[in-house]
Parts: C-alpha cells; sequence; structure tokens
C-alpha cells in the first residue's frame, strides 16, 4: 500500500550567525500492506513526522521515492492526496467553526456534493460519539472530542490509506483506550492506518507491525512480538550499590547462564539470561557467598524499549 | 469550473466567520464613518474648496483607496492565526485548489472592503456629494483591484514570516511610505517636484489620481486607465506569487 525508497529530507535553519544542517530524515525505506495498523515508534525528533508529511505530499523529499496506494509521490502528488487521508501532530480544527460545518466543508474540498458531505458528516459525527457536541464552536470541546473530530475530518472522504500523527497523546488513558477502538474499526473497515507515536505500549498493543526510528532513521522493523524476539532471552535487573558493582560484575560474568553482562551507571547489573525464572536463585545464591548485598532484584521480559535499547544504545523511556 | 468552486467553498466559509464575530463587522463600518463626519468637516478650510461638496470630491475616494490599501495589507494576521491551528495545512492536503485557497479568502476582503465603500458613498451623498453610477462602479473596479493585490501580498507575506510579530513592522514599513507618497489624504498638487518625482513611482498614487478623476466625473481622463492598467497588473502579480507560497507553506 505504502512503498518508499530512500526518502530524505534535510533542513537548514540559522541560528545566530551559523546555518545548521538537520537531516531529519535520511534514507527511510519502508512497506505497508493493506489493511493493516502500522506504527511509527520513536523519540522526539526523531523525524516521524517530517516523514508523513512528505508522504501527505505537504513537503517535497530531497530524495528518494514513494508510492502510495498506487500513486507515484512525485509525479503524481494530485492523485495521491484524493487517496489519502491526514491528520496534522498539532491539531487542525478552527476555534471559531463547529465541528459539522468542519466535516462538510473538509468532504466538500474533496469534490463531495453538498447533500452527500451532509449525510457523511452525520455519519462521522454519529460514528465517533459526536453529535451531541456536533453544533458547538470547535473551541468549546474537551482535548479529547477535539482530537475524535480531527480524525474523523482525515477520514470523511473515506481514504484507502490514513496518516494519523500521534493520535493518542495528551488524552486520558480512557479517551486513548477509546481511540484506539476508534483506529482499529477503521482497520475492521478495510482502511490502511499509518500511525505515529512514542508509546511503548501504542505500538506493541495497537499496531500490526512497527517501525522504530531514530535521528532519521529507521533502525528496526517488524510485527512487535517479532521484534522482541530477536533480542533473545529475558533480563535479571540487579540493584546494587555503586561500589559492589564492579566486584559483582566481575563474579557473575563467568556464570554460564550469562549471555550478556552490562553496568548501569548508576549502579547495577542488567543480565542478559536465557530463563529469568531459574537465573534469579542462582544470581542470588553467588552474591550471598561472596557476601555482596544487593538492593533489588527484578525479572524483565524483553519489551520494545529494549529493542529500541539494542539498536540505538539508548532507552525510549529516557530520551 | 473547479477553481470557481473551490473559490466559492473558501469564500462562503470566511464570510460565514466573518457575520458570525459581530465586533468585527461593527469595527469595519464604524471606523470609515468616523473618518467622514470627524476628519472631513477640516478639508473645506484646508483645502481651501469652494463648498463642502467640492471637498468630498476630493477626500472620499483618498479615504476609499486608504481603506482598500489597509483592508489588504493587514488580511495577513488572520492567516497566520488559520496556519497555526493548522487550517491550511489541513487545507492542502486535500485536492482543493491551491489558487483557489487565496482567492477565496482574497475575495472576503473584496467584498467587505465593497461594502464599507458603499457605506461612505451613500452617507457622502448626504452631504451632497455628487458622482454618476457608471464612474462609481469603474471607481469599485479600481478598489476591488487594490484590495485583491494588498491582500494577496500581504497572504503571501503571512505565509513566508509565519509569524505575527514579523508581518506588524514589514508591513506598517511598506504602507507608511506608499501613504504619504500617494496623495491619497491630501493631494499631492501643491507637493515640490522632487516628491512629485518619487510618487510617480508610487503604483497608488496613480490610483488615486484615477480615482479622483472618476469621482469628479472625468472618465475621458488619462489617470483613469493607466490607473485602472496598473493596478490590474499589479494584482494579477500579487495573486500569482502569493498562490505560489499557498501551494509551499507548512506550518
Ligand atoms: N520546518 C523545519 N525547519 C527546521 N527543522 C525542522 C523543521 N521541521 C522539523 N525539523 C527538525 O527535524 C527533526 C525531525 O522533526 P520531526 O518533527 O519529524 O520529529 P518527530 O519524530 O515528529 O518528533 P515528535 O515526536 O517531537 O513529534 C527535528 O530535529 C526538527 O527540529
Ligand atoms: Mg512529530
Amino acid at each position: 500500500m505504502i512503498e518508499t525508497r530512500g526518502l530524505r529530507k534535510s533542513f537548514r535553519s540559522r541560528a545566530g550567525r551559523e546555518t545548521k544542517t538537520v537531516d531529519a530524515v535520511r534514507g527511510v525505506n519502508l512497506e505497508v500492506a493493506e489493511g493493516e495498523i502500522f506504527g511509527f515508534l520513536g523519540p522526539n525528533g526523531a523525524g516521524k513526522t517530517t516523514t508523513l508529511r512528505m508522504l501527505a505530499t505537504l513537503i517535497e523529499p530531497d530524495g528518494g521515492e514513494a508510492t502510495i496506494a498506487g500513486a507515484d509521490l512525485r509525479k503524481d502528488p494530485a492523485e495521491v492526496r484524493r487517496r489519502i487521508g491526514y491528520v496534522a501532530q498539532g491539531g487542525s480544527t478552527w476555534d471559531e467553526s463547529t465541528a459539522r460545518e468542519e466535516l462538510v466543508l473538509h468532504a466538500r474540498l474533496y469534490g463531495i456534493g453538498k447533500a452527500e458531505a451532509h449525510r457523511r458528516a452525520v455519519r462521522a459525527l454519529d460514528a465517533f460519539q459526536l453529535s451531541e457536541y456536533a453544533d458547538r464552536k470547535c473551541k468549546t470541546y474537551s482535548g479529547g472530542q477535539r482530537r475524535r473530530v480531527e480524525i474523523a475530518l482525515g477520514i470523511i472522504h473515506e481514504p484507502k490509506i490514513v496518516f494519523l500523527d500521534e493520535p493518542t497523546t495528551g488524552l486520558d488513558p480512557q479517551s486513548r483506550a477509546h481511540m484506539w477502538d476508534e483506529i482499529r474499526r477503521l482497520r475492521t473497515e478495510g482502511m490502511t492506518v499509518f500511525i505515529t507515536t512514542h508509546y511503548l505500549d501504542e505500538a506493541d498493543a495497537l499496531c500490526d507491525r512497527i517501525a522504530i526510528m531514530d535521528h532519521g532513521e529507521v533502525v528496526a522493523e517488524g510485527t512487535p512480538a517479532e521484534l522482541k524476539r530477536e533480542i533473545s532471552g529475558e533480563v535479571v535487573l540487579v540493584g546494587l550499590d555503586a561500589a559492589t558493582t564492579p566486584k559483582a560484575a566481575e563474579l557473575l560474568d563467568t556464570e554460564a547462564y550469562v549471555s550478556k553482562l552490562e553496568t548501569v551507571d548508576e549502579g547495577g547489573l542488567r543480565l542478559y539470561v536465557d530463563e529469568g525464572a531459574t537465573a534469579i536463585p542462582q544470581v542470588l545464591r553467588r552474591l550471598d557467598h561472596a557476601g555482596l548485598d544487593l538492593r533489588s532484584i527484578e525479572l524483565h521480559r524483553p519489551s520494545l524499549d529494549d529493542v529500541f535499547l539494542t539498536k540505538t544504545g539508548r532507552s525510549l523511556r529516557e530520551s | 469550473m473547479k477553481l470557481a468552486r473551490d473559490t466559492w467553498l473558501i469564500f462562503q466559509r470566511q464570510i460565514q466567520l466573518l457575520l458570525r464575530n459581530p465586533v468585527w463587522v461593527f469595527v469595519g463600518v464604524f471606523q470609515p464613518v468616523m473618518y467622514l463626519l470627524l476628519f472631513a468637516p477640516l478639508l473645506k478650510p484646508a483645502l481651501n474648496a469652494p463648498t463642502q461638496a467640492a471637498a468630498y470630491k476630493i477626500f472620499v475616494p483618498g479615504l476609499l483607496v486608504l481603506l482598500a490599501i489597509f483592508g489588504g495589507l493587514f488580511q495577513g494576521f488572520g492567516l497566520i492565526a488559520e496556519l497555526r491551528a493548522g487550517v491550511i495545512e489541513r487545507s492542502r492536503v486535500t485536492p482543493v485548489s491551491r489558487l483557489a485557497l487565496l482567492l477565496g479568502r482574497s475575495l472576503r476582503d473584496v467584498v467587505s472592503l465593497i461594502v464599507q465603500a458603499v457605506i461612505i458613498t451613500l452617507l457622502a451623498l448626504l452631504f451632497d456629494l455628487r458622482v454618476f453610477i457608471g464612474d462609481l462602479l469603474l471607481a469599485y473596479l479600481m478598489l476591488a483591484l487594490i484590495a485583491l493585490m494588498t491582500s494577496a501580498v500581504s497572504y503571501g507575506v503571512a505565509l513566508k514570516v509565519k509569524s505575527e510579530d514579523a508581518l506588524a513592522p514589514l508591513m506598517n514599513t511598506v504602507a507608511q511610505p506608499v501613504l504619504l507618497l500617494s496623495g491619497i489624504l491630501l493631494p499631492l498638487t501643491f507637493a515640490p517636484g522632487w516628491l512629485q518625482g518619487i510618487a510617480d513611482w508610487n503604483p497608488f498614487s496613480w490610483a488615486v489620481d484615477g480615482t479622483r478623476a472618476l469621482f469628479a466625473g472625468d472618465l475621458g481622463n488619462d489617470k483613469v486607465w493607466q490607473g485602472l492598467t496598473i493596478v490590474a497588473v499589479l494584482a494579477v502579480a500579487g495573486v500569482v506569487w502569493a498562490a505560489r507560497q499557498f501551494a509551499r507553506s507548512v506550518r
């Protein structure tokens, strides 16, 4: 449904006298299949929005190519526009308009006739549980209500693909859960959904496939399960004082069940093991014998954050 | 066809939003009326005009051109707000014509200017101003073209600078000399030669002269077609340039 090859974009910005070039997106290759929820996971500034904007014809790529719903991004942007919906990260509704007005106008901008536009607006208001507020000005809506209007706008013309840039940022847990249901409903209707997020649980629970992005590059791609399986085994986190950490590291490094060992900066160890449940008692015994006190011990099944950590050397939670 | 339909859609929405804001409508009508009632009485002695009506014939066209320039030049502020709200970006992902995004908005500015102009003309009639309907319509055409140009330019610049803080001083810097050198408030008849020379390079000076000739019932005056041609060419240039900014801008 979407295929990109070597998509690139850099921005030149001026800071004081110097002009700095930011390589926002540096060669992104993606393949998104029809009818899936594809997630773009990455920290702030990773280049998610920039990639989406390029795919939505809002900015021209510096290099690379893309085919979107069968239309060539560079040669036929007008056709791409007809086939996609796009919901921006920073909102897209006007304070003084009502949800119904926005929906009708937006449908009509896609060339839909007046009567049909009104019918679609009613249907969309209904589907997104907005009927109650349909004729109130957008400035009176809550954050969640407004976000729902924006998503309804993005799909009012029934596109084949919809791009949602951080659809759940700023929503409370309940509204987020609702939004997830709505996004799944779009998939049921046959739409391909491309979302960006920096929530690990969202990527994990909602997306069929994800691409992890960092510094303008895709560092990993696959289903959440595949990605987690790639980092074999589980992790035992041993909480230690900074002083005892080196000694403990020396002791545990030679143990057969520890496949890899990392020291945590503030003190403590991260042990990569095949099976945490059997490793923990052995670790405890070993440290006890040596007379080393440990503060805590924790078993950690691999999460997407660990995938991110392995691929980039940083934790998504920290960045 | 598509262009006309898209322009109409944008125009409709903009007018709807405009009418929804009663403060704006009130200010739009009230301001020119103030000029007419409070400033104009000073003119007869100042211009050494034989009658009040003669003073109006000089002052009213100038006031109308002034409104057209300023009505247009400061429309960019509203656009920056739309840009920030993401409305422009949202429009740009649809297949809507980019030219229509501009024309729909500029047309609103032209229409609200013409409404102001009609109110002022009607009021001036009460003060014994007399003008032929045909001449008046041509004068309105001149005003419409001026407003179309200034609002298009303002939108284009707004999309380029993307911030009110940059737009305000820019527009003021442009407006100041344009205003002073156009003989809008007082005719440049008494200006020294060098000032006249500079004013000849100011398109608005030509527009004002043309409009004054129309109000004087002097349709055959060369100033009329010259003024109209100059503003028409500039309006087209402004529209083409600004439409290109619409095709390009991102928040
Ligand atoms: N118009 C622009 N001019 C200059 N730099 C830009 C522009 N747009 C984006 N950037 C830079 O490009 C990089 C990628 O930005 P982008 O918005 O794509 O990140 P993101 O992954 O969407 O982040 P976030 O999670 O914060 O939304 C950032 O370093 C940003 O500062
Ligand atoms: Mg973003």
